[in-house]
């Protein structure tokens, strides 16, 4: 098996365990070509890449833009802010006219769930969900696991709590999807008014308490609190939501075993996860973002194999 | 399937044995050679030789796998892109004489990418190619070995098969078939 069962990546939800694995895989190899003197190979040197970013992001564009580039590819940057579509172009009509320059694969961030899946529909290129809304973020979900594959050696039967703002949070479901199918037990943990009605329908267990899902897990995930996102108020303050839900040091000693802690960046230091926990030897996270680059690497490279 | 035998056990042990003094004759001390497996079936190869090269010079030669799969020239012209194995080089050619090992050399398109992919580690001193067996007259770039256990001639609707004894199969043994037409 050496080819996607798919040739767009819209979500976690629509990939096999094979494909999962195949893009893992991919990855490893790559970690060792990003850590080689030469960080990059020639295998995409005939594809041009569109980022197309209507939602803002840092890490996740410059993550893709640094895979592009080692991946050799020819790379264009689109952010919403500077664009037409603020003088009312469609989605549709926006990414036709970047295809007609002759582009390959679109890498697309947007706010509106199902974004990339429309567009998927509707254009030529392959497409690359970079986050849409609060839905799926798939590279994200992939890296993690990557993660925690290189850290504990297998996912199957490890114990994953996802904690934080799961309403809001296309970062958790993604994880949910990818994990599930790669055969690890999860575990959401927030306060009620951050996790969905119905979540446990998705076969997670649920958990209030944060003790107890650290007790639970061997891993956690801390996810940052969505303040952009929240339209109304979820919680009292950020001192209190830190009080309850916050992850720190004295909380990992009083376990009785190690885990690892995960976090997606960027970290809301003091609210979700303490300085000394983020910068700890459970932590890592720093890893996440190097493994962030293979991951989009593979994933990359794996679409662009796949004959049309 | 019509089957033809061309190397046994026997013989394939001799050609490595015969490598290694080959070897010795041209790298003298190994002070600044090192060899590179190209995967997956070269890393095979290189993996029978690298011992009995320390049996014979008494020296541990530094030995790596490379894997050219990223810098293939047909990616996007297959049908499935091939999956890629593990590189594991601990040392920079920068200044190396390095020796590609392979098992066999049909095109020359596996070796090109494979000093493509070579030159991340660093600039080497000298490249040598090492085959154990070298396809006549299949070439499509200007590639030859500078050591080759045995030269056969084939047509393309042929395979060269390479089998080792400690890959599960009865004995080593180099054999040519036809290809499965799929």
């Amino acid at each position: 098996m050496s080819q996607l069962s798919t040739r767009h990546l819209l979500g976690i939800k629509d990939l096999t365990p094979e494909d999962i694995n195949l893009i893992l895989d991919t990855a490893a190899n790559f970690k060792e070509v990003i850590n080689r003197p030469i960080k990059k190979v020639p295998s995409l040197r005939d594809i041009t890449i569109a980022n197309v970013f209507f939602e803002n992001s840092t890490r996740t564009r410059l993550s893709f833009e640094l895979a592009e580039k080692r991946l050799s590819a020819d790379v264009i940057n689109f952010s919403s802010s500077n664009s037409s579509v603020k003088k009312g172009e469609t989605l549709v009509d926006t990414v036709n006219n970047i295809l007609s320059m002759k582009v390959d694969m679109v890498v697309m961030r947007h706010s509106s769930p199902g974004a990339p899946h429309f567009l998927s529909k509707n254009v030529k290129a392959n497409i690359v969900n970079a986050g849409d809304g609060t839905h799926e973020h798939p590279t994200q979900a992939l890296l993690d696991s990557f993660s925690i594959r290189e850290k504990l050696g297998d996912l199957a039967g490890k114990k994953v709590a996802i904690i934080g703002d799961i309403l809001h949070s296309r970062v958790a479901l993604s994880n949910i999807f990818c994990l599930q199918k790669m055969g690890a037990e999860v575990m959401v943990c927030g306060p009620i008014t951050l996790l969905p009605k119905h979540i446990e329908s998705l076969g997670v267990k649920v958990e209030l308490d944060v003790k107890k899902a650290l007790q639970w897990c061997d891993v956690a995930n801390v996810l940052r609190i969505q303040l952009e996102r929240q339209q109304i108020k979820y919680f009292p303050s950020l001192r209190e939501y830190s009080l309850y839900y916050g992850v720190n040091k004295k909380m990992l000693d009083e376990l009785d075993k190690e885990i690892v802690i995960m976090h997606p960046g960027p970290i809301n230091r003091g609210v979700e996860l303490s300085s000394d926990v983020a910068d700890s030897e459970h932590s890592i996270i720093l890893e996440q973002v190097q493994n962030g680059v293979a991951v989009r690497m593979a994933v990359l490279y794996l679409l662009a194999g796949a004959k049309n | 399937m019509q089957k033809r035998l061309v190397l046994d056990q026997q013989q394939i042990g001799i050609i490595l044995r015969r490598f290694c003094h080959q070897l010795i004759e041209n790298h003298d001390n190994f002070e600044n050679t090192v060899l590179l497996g190209l995967q997956p079936r070269g890393s095979i190869l290189l993996d029978q030789l690298a011992p009995v090269l320390e049996e014979i010079s008494g020296i541990k030669v530094p030995f790596g796998y490379l894997d050219a799969t990223f810098h293939r020239d047909d990616f996007r012209r297959r049908d499935f892109p091939l999956k890629a194995n593990e590189t594991k080089i601990d040392f920079l050619v920068e200044g190396k004489k390095v020796i590609l090992v392979d098992d066999v050399l049909y095109k020359g398109r596996s070796v090109r990418a494979a000093m493509d992919a070579m030159i991340a580690f660093g600039r080497p001193q000298k490249v040598e190619l090492m085959v154990l067996v070298d396809r006549k007259l299949t070439r499509d770039y200007p590639i030859m070995p500078d050591y080759f256990g045995i030269r056969v001639n084939t047509l393309d609707s042929q395979y060269v098969l390479v089998e080792w004894a400690n890959q599960g199969q009865e004995q080593d043994a180099v054999w040519i078939t036809e290809k499965v037409k799929s």
